[in-house]
């Protein structure tokens, strides 16, 4: 990434149509310029397709390496600029199987491009407040060495964490700091115990709920009179988690589930030449003699088969759930609420589409912007109180606030429903009520949760 | 001359007469259509749309300059702008903006225009008469709102991601000062007498009143409907009567606009319109306000002195700024 921070040449201009510039010809201070240069080394061996990078290598992005790399001093050398880091923490998952479609593949920086994003804008915000952002970032395949490696970090100074990890990860780096000034942003787990029963107070998801993108597809069923339900089950407890989030969903708004199958089908290699010709004999023939069904609900969220159902179908019916008709937080394609400034914005940075991790990573990281920005200071204590309190409010891109609900730290948030090309709707629907926000008709609600942890 | 004669050139001069006097009164009301890629031209005296200009693609900003003989729309997604006569409405020229451009305003003295692009964390100064590129102006993310004061000394550009009214020299285009806002702002507007500044914040559902001289947020307005959660009170377009003493304000999918006692900051009426209510306008003399509703494809039309909705009228799709010319 070259960034310039001299003065900014005057370009050729037509009177006509100026061209699009690149990103940060009009970010000319410096913070991003250090946001390129600490990750840099990570797209360095992330590509090279060694993502078990050991935290050894991790040390040159410290913070006290961190003024050296900052090109230009103005920022740096100034004493009144309130300095924040913020730390990513990735769980590199080997075990995951390839998705079906090429399409889906995660790219290396899946995450934290959106958390460069939200650098840069913080910075660009920052910039009039002498607030600057940095960011760090640790991973590993080792859950004990990421929460090693992060309680280090803690422990020399940083307070936010924004994690890609497992449910039992996520729960052992809450336990790590659980002494600690610092809170962790879950942008990726929408397991629901992580949530209630097992919940954190230092724990704040960004990432959804499995029972919020069930409601979410749930709701826009019932405004569309699709009540009758055929359930596809996956293998995994993953898949299992998702199909009681449909069926606690089914119940709440009135849906019928006619039926409920499993698929235990071992999809085997993913390259091996061909293979359509047994799918399409295949996933007819498994969802034979079903009763009367207005869709194919699919639980899948391992990728492994649900992308096969729609057009595959005994019945000409519809498929949602995780494929087909999916619930997301954000969508490539969405360009409601200025959603085309931001997504234009990631792509100069990127050089890819935006997806729901990279949004919910930078809606963590936001969130500490805003409070810095808002409370106009860089101490943990205050900016942790100020996001669990009322007060704190969220913009992104969403047409309405986000706000954390107070009984378990979860990000209050439209969800969209979409296809993999294009928005369909966005829920809540209409008619939908609550008593206090009609976000809240989305996911375990105050009256019915388990989390006792946020509790005075 | 025959008394039947006299009586017919009595006739005629009277209909001249009235004839000029409607004229006089009929000003012509611009609408932008965002999703249309066009301008409806709406007759104030008719309530009529009598004409439809072609523009570029994604027309959102819409002012007028060169004494009134323009009307200017920025075509967003075509990074620029254009001009457009506003008696023969046809097209006059272009002018140079930076990407995607979207809200502009004049310098008071008529030049230069000053335009906040919105995919460039710039503001670009922009000369109307040559068409050229003065300057641009770092902001902060999303560029979006533009207000100038009266006196022509200040501009202040709002930024919707980093949340701020931007204090500008308008001369030397210095960054004078930086004013934290509730969540997205949109529309910041000066009061006629130069001393404050308000600026509605789209997500943050208020409207922020700053002491222009201080640059100190002294007042703030609250909305609240029955029947209409706060997420969808959403205030976007603000506009004060000359006088100072009524603030307009436009709620988005709330659907309303508010009329706001500017001395006590307090809401006198809540007036239903259209649906996702964004940008509102006056005819010179005041009489009347016209409203952007989004959704419904339509502008609603106020009457200022009763504060009643009197009339809707079907425009192109997706309304998004208006402008009324003598």
């Amino acid at each position: 990434m070259n960034v310039s921070t001299g003065p900014r040449p005057r370009p050729a201009r037509s009177v006509f149509c100026r061209p699009h510039r690149p990103f940060l010809r009009g970010l000319p201070f410096l913070a991003a310029a250090a946001v390129a240069l600490l990750i840099s080394p990570l797209a360095g061996y992330a590509q090279e397709g060694a993502p078990a990078a050991s935290p050894a290598e991790a040390p040159a992005q410290s913070p006290a390496a961190a003024p050296a790399e900052v090109p230009k001093a103005d920022a740096a050398a100034d004493p009144s600029v309130l300095k924040i880091r913020i730390l990513m923490a990735r769980e590199i998952r080997e075990d995951r199987l390839p998705p079906l479609s090429l399409l889906d593949i995660p790219p290396p920086d899946d995450g934290v491009a959106g958390a460069k994003l939200a650098i840069a804008d913080n910075n660009t915000t920052g910039r009039f407040l002498k607030q600057e952002f940095a960011l760090d970032i640790v991973q590993s395949a080792s859950p004990d060495e990421l929460v090693a490696e992060v309680k280090k970090r803690v422990d020399e100074g940083i307070a936010y964490v924004v994690a890609d990890a497992s449910a039992e990860t996520l729960l052992a780096l809450a336990d790590a700091l659980k002494d600690k000034d610092a809170v962790i942003f879950n942008a990726s787990e929408p397991d629901e115990p992580l949530r209630e029963e097992q919940c954190r107070i230092n724990i704040k998801h960004t990432a959804p709920s499995r029972s919020m993108l069930a409601d979410a597809l749930g709701q826009y069923m019932a405004w569309k009179q699709w009540r009758k339900w055929l359930l596809v089950v996956g293998p995994t407890p993953e898949d299992k988690a998702y199909a009681e989030a449909i069926r606690r969903t089914a119940k709440r708004f009135g849906h019928k589930i006619v039926e409920e199958r499993e698929f235990k089908y071992d999809p085997g290699s993913r390259r091996s030449d061909g293979g359509f010709e047994q799918i399409q004999q295949q996933i007819p023939g498994f969802m034979q003699g079903a009763p009367e069904h207005d869709v194919v609900v699919v639980a899948d969220e391992g990728e492994l088969f649900g992308d096969y159902f729609p057009y595959r179908t005994w019945q000409a019916r519809p498929v949602i759930g995780t494929a087909g008709l999916f619930a997301t937080t954000w969508h490539p394609a969405v360009e409601l609420w200025g959603g085309t400034q931001f997504q234009n914005r990631f792509k100069r940075l990127a050089g890819r589409q935006m997806r729901p991790l990279d949004y919910n990573v930078w809606m963590a990281v936001r969130s500490v912007g805003e409070a810095a920005t808002r409370r106009k200071t860089a101490d943990p204590k205050d900016l942790i109180a100020y996001m669990r309190s009322p007060e704190f409010e969220l913009a992104a891109f969403k047409g309405q606030k986000l706000t954390y609900r107070a009984w378990n730290g979860q990000l209050r948030q439209p969800i969209l429903i979409a296809t993999a090309k294009i928005h369909v709707t966005v829920s809540p629907q209409p008619g939908f009520l609550h008593q206090f926000t009609e976000l809240d008709t989305l996911g375990v609600d105050q009256p019915e949760t388990k989390c006792t942890a946020f509790k005075k | 001359m025959t008394r039947q004669r006299k009586g017919l050139v009595f006739a005629l001069a009277a209909s001249a007469l009235a004839f000029t006097t409607s004229n006089a009164l009929a000003y012509k009301v611009f609408v932008s259509n965002e999703k249309e890629n066009t301008i409806s031209v709406i007759d104030s005296e008719t309530l009529q749309v009598v004409h439809t200009i072609k523009t570029g693609n994604r027309p959102r900003g819409i002012i007028l300059a060169n004494e009134g003989k323009w009307v200017i729309v920025c075509a967003s997604d075509d990074h620029k702008m254009q001009v457009f006569d506003t008696k023969t409405f046809e097209y006059v020229k272009d002018l140079p903006s930076g990407p995607d451009p979207e809200l502009p305003i004049l310098h008071t003295s008529g030049n230069p225009l000053y335009v906040s692009n919105e995919d460039d964390n710039l503001v670009t100064v922009v000369d109307v008469f040559k068409g050229t590129i003065i300057t641009d102006v770092p902001v902060g993310v999303e560029p979006e709102g533009m207000g100038m004061s009266p006196d022509g000394k200040v501009l202040v550009n709002t930024s919707e991601t980093t949340n701020m009214a931007h204090f500008i020299d308008a001369h030397t285009y210095k960054n004078i000062d930086n004013v934290l806002v509730d969540n997205r702002p949109r529309v910041a507007e000066f009061s006629s007498d130069g001393k404050q500044v308000w600026v509605s914040a789209e997500i943050g559902g208020t409207v922020t009143v700053i002491d222009a001289e201080t640059r100190k947020v002294i007042g703030k307005v609250n909305f609240e409907i029955q029947g209409i959660t706060k997420d969808a009170i959403q205030p976007v377009g603000v506009r004060i009567t000359k006088d100072g003493k009524k603030a307009f304000v436009a709620l988005g999918p709330a659907n309303r606009v508010a009329v706001v006692d500017t001395a006590t900051l307090k809401v006198e009426k809540y007036l239903l319109v259209g649906q996702r209510v964004w940008n509102l306008g006056f005819t010179p003399d005041e009489k009347l306000l016209f409203t952007t509703n989004g959704t419904s494809n339509d502008v609603s039309v106020i009457d200022v002195e009763s504060l009643k909705v009197t009339k809707s009228i079907k425009v192109g799709r997706y309304p998004w700024g208006v402008v009324v010319a003598p």
